[in-house]
């Protein structure tokens, strides 16, 4: 048996889906779109699967986590649908129900929140309105874990049967409705009501395969008639039929009582302590997960843990062994330091995944939108895309896992692709050698570091929005703000573990993966005539790559070898071009600044050739494991391709043009290049300032 | 005409009639914003926007753009 859980945002959904399936439960994502799919058995009913499609308030065909449902409810037919609703904003919930009841498939109501009605000193009887609806309606309570087991009996009978038909709209409207029914009733008998209402409402989506002209014929006569859309009809009758139905089964008691949340809201949200409350939460958020413990505990894993305890451990085993020497070192230094890349980020993005699902439980998460819409939208991003930013300035892994918190689809991609464009945590000592080896350890090295990241993502935002890629979903912003209410532990729990595992599976793969390659490439290559493993980093593959590809580097005023080695390990880790350079200028090992090679790098370099060096190494393809995260969030492999070399690409062409036309200031020099960088310039400024393209308004929700 | 952008802070407006089109429009329909509806406009974001409404018992947010596709009495 197959069962769909079905229910706006905030109606406790996530919860009762726990309280359903327990512990058995399988987290992935619809095929090639961001949005998560939850999937589990029913407790104690091995043969029972529930699908938790995604919160909707509609069945309309323009976001893409609408899409999905009715695509699932239509393609898969599932055996049953439990709607959950919010029994304290029944209004707006039963708009959902009055669509899910014309699919035909057996629902079960689960009317949740009931605890919170009783408290507000609502009544609502709830079996008037299951007769007159048609429907069972079960009351719940989900973070209360109240009338579950009554649910799952009831959900497991098979006995259930679609609701009768429900007296929600006009004769005129139904006259119209069934004249569509017959139209397509020639094509297909499934769906026939749901999908007649909706082709009335012209869903383009549903147009497919029937007779478009007849069928618009027929609806334009309509329209022409009584003066008004036909959506606006549907919507409009169904409202009016659910505020009257109601009428008859709530009763409130009082009617003007300040709910505790409104009380909350009036402050958190109000005028002049809005900013303040909003700077200290996210001071707080970022203090303990970036600065002190996420630190305190990366630190440790990543230096203590697979620094010091696990590899020489490991390494006298295997040489009590009597391993081959390539064995220790591609268990040492390949795969160990491979697990250590991906799980090093594990503690700290739990500490941040705590906070945030926190966040998102207690309803906090949307005032931060509401609260910063106004900045962020400018540059096509979410009001909360402010957390994977300030995140980044730590570690662009979380950062961009972070990004699931945001509700649209275009927004989220948006902030994947550009939020490791700040400076993180393993940037600052890259910045740190540069600033000292050619700018006398000055501090605006690293202050315009911050200031080219956030440059980057407002550049970035206003351009990609403007592209094919990113347009289309015109993206309204009408969001409910939930009620606050304590956030719910287990909740909390599980969103964490969900989210850490799925990265250390999912992108942890892809960082192994690329760290072992980078080894091999490293620790490889020809001497003396024979391939084989090598001492000296100097005579490696990866010197030899480096030796091929410099004069790629050359416009940007760095074509070393040497430099194209580092950006390369850079790959690894940022902060191991410092290591790199260091051994290639000949140093066992130097400090995390790199202070010995400061003098050394000072004669390869000048003050232009080494800002752009560190300009392109900030803005470039992060590190493997920032890759692991992008994909994991994408996950899509064209998207994935396309934000790395987006941010390639941009690295590439803003260094360029700092580079040339920094020469060209300075020394006045005027060649090939100078041109290219004035012509750059020129397509950047075009890009910046072409207006933007008139939105279709048409969604871009085709995910396949 | 009068939109619910130029409804003051506080006070509460009947809608008329929802005007644009699509998505956006149908968005604000499906979240319970349909002819006859009663309004009231809670408060604006410290920035200036969006606002926050109270529709059917809720807090709903939109912004000042897509309000003044919304006429109110």
């Amino acid at each position: 048996m197959k069962i769909a859980l079905v229910g706006n945002p905030n109606s406790g959904k996530t919860t009762l889906f726990n309280d359903l399936t327990g512990s058995k439960q399988f987290v992935g994502n619809w095929p090639g779109v961001t949005v998560e799919k939850k999937e589990g058995q029913i407790k104690n009913y091995k043969d029972v699967t529930i699908v938790d499609l995604p919160g909707i308030y509609s069945l309309s065909p323009y976001t893409l986590e609408e899409v999905i449902s009715r695509e699932y409810l239509i393609n898969e037919k599932p055996d049953l649908i439990i709607n959950i609703i919010d029994g304290s904003n029944m209004e707006r919930n039963l708009y959902l129900t009055t669509q899910v009841l014309e699919l035909g498939i057996p629902t079960v109501v689960a009317c949740n929140m009931m605890d919170v009605v009783e408290k507000n000193q609502i009544s609502i009887d709830l079996n008037g309105l299951s007769k007159e609806l048609g429907v069972k309606i079960l009351p719940i309570s989900a973070s209360k874990v109240e009338g579950i087991d009554l649910l799952i009996e009831e959900v497991v009978k098979e006995n259930n049967k679609p609701s009768k038909e429900l007296d929600v709209y006009s004769k005129d409207v139904l006259d119209s409705i069934t004249k569509i029914e017959n139209i397509i009733s020639k094509e297909t008998n499934e769906f026939l009501r749901f999908k007649a209402i909706k082709l009335f409402e012209k869903d383009e989506k549903i147009m497919v395969g029937f007779d478009k002209k007849e069928i618009l014929k027929l609806v334009d006569n309509f329209e022409e008639k009584f003066d008004d859309d036909t959506e606006s009809v549907i919507t409009t009758q169904r409202y009016e039929f659910i505020t009257n139905t109601l009428k008859k089964y709530i009763k409130k008691n009082s009617k003007q009582i300040l709910h505790t949340s409104d009380k909350i809201d009036r402050v958190v949200t109000n005028r002049f302590l809005a900013l303040p409350i909003f700077i200290l939460v996210m001071g707080i958020v970022y203090y303990v997960s970036v600065t002190t413990i996420g630190e305190f505990v990366t630190d440790w894993t990543n230096e203590v843990l697979f620094g010091e305890i696990i590899p020489p451990l490991v390494t006298t085993f295997l040489e009590n062994i009597n391993a081959s020497p390539v064995l220790i070192s591609l268990i040492v230094d390949g795969i160990i330091a491979g697990v250590g890349a991906v799980l090093g980020f594990v503690p700290q993005m739990l500490v941040l995944f705590t906070f945030l699902a926190i966040l998102e439980d207690c309803g906090y998460m949307a005032r931060i939108a509401f609260i910063m819409d106004r900045i962020f939208r400018k540059f096509g991003l979410s009001g909360k895309s402010f957390i994977p930013m300030m995140i980044g300035t730590g570690c662009s892994v979380p950062a961009i896992m972070a990004s699931r918190t945001i509700e649209n689809e275009r927004d989220r991609r948006m902030t994947i692709t550009t939020t490791s464009f700040m400076p993180c945590g393993a940037k600052l000592p890259v910045i740190a050698l540069i600033a000292g080896a050619l700018f006398n350890n000055s501090g605006w090295v690293s202050n315009s570091a911050y200031f080219v990241g956030i440059f980057s993502i407002i550049a970035s935002g206003i351009i990609l929005k403007k592209t094919k890629r990113f347009s289309g979903d015109p993206a309204p912003f009408v969001m409910e703000l939930p009620a606050y209410h304590l956030p719910n532990i287990k909740n909390v729990f599980r969103s964490v573990y969900e989210r850490g595992s799925s990265f250390i599976k999912r992108a942890g793969t892809v960082i192994l993966l690329a760290t072992i390659i980078i080894w091999f490439l490293s620790n490889f290559g020809f001497t003396e005539g024979s391939f084989g493993m090598v001492e000296d980093l100097n005579t490696s593959i990866l010197a030899a790559l480096g030796n091929i590809f410099a004069p790629l580097f050359a416009p940007l005023g760095w074509g070393q070898w040497k430099a194209t080695v580092a950006t390369v390990a850079g790959l690894v880790a940022k902060e191991a071009v410092v290591g790199t350079l260091g051994v290639l200028y000949g140093m066992a090992e130097v400090s995390e600044e790199g202070v010995e090679i400061w003098s050394q790098l000072a004669l390869d370099f000048t003050a232009l050739s080494a800002y752009s060096f560190l300009l392109f190494n900030l803005l470039c393809a992060p590190c493997f494991a920032t890759m692991g995260a992008i994909k994991r969030e994408m996950n899509n492999t064209g998207w994935t391709i396309f934000a790395i070399s987006y941010q390639t690409i941009f690295a590439y062409t803003i260094s360029l043009i700092f580079y040339q036309i920094g020469l060209f200031v300075t020394t006045g020099a005027f060649g090939f290049w100078t041109i290219v960088a004035i012509a750059l310039i020129l397509i950047y400024l075009y890009l910046l300032f072409r207006p933007e393209p008139s939105k279709k308004y048409k969604t871009n929700v085709n995910y396949n | 005409m009068k939109t619910l952008n130029e409804v003051k802070i506080g006070d509460s407006a009947k809608v008329i009639k929802l005007h644009g089109e699509g998505a956006t429009k149908r968005r604000i329909m499906d979240m319970g914003i349909t002819k006859g509806t009663d309004i009231k406009v809670i408060k604006v974001a410290p920035l200036g926007d969006p606002l926050e409404l109270n529709v059917r018992g809720y807090s709903l947010s939109i912004r000042k753009s897509d309000a003044s596709l919304i006429e109110v009495e």
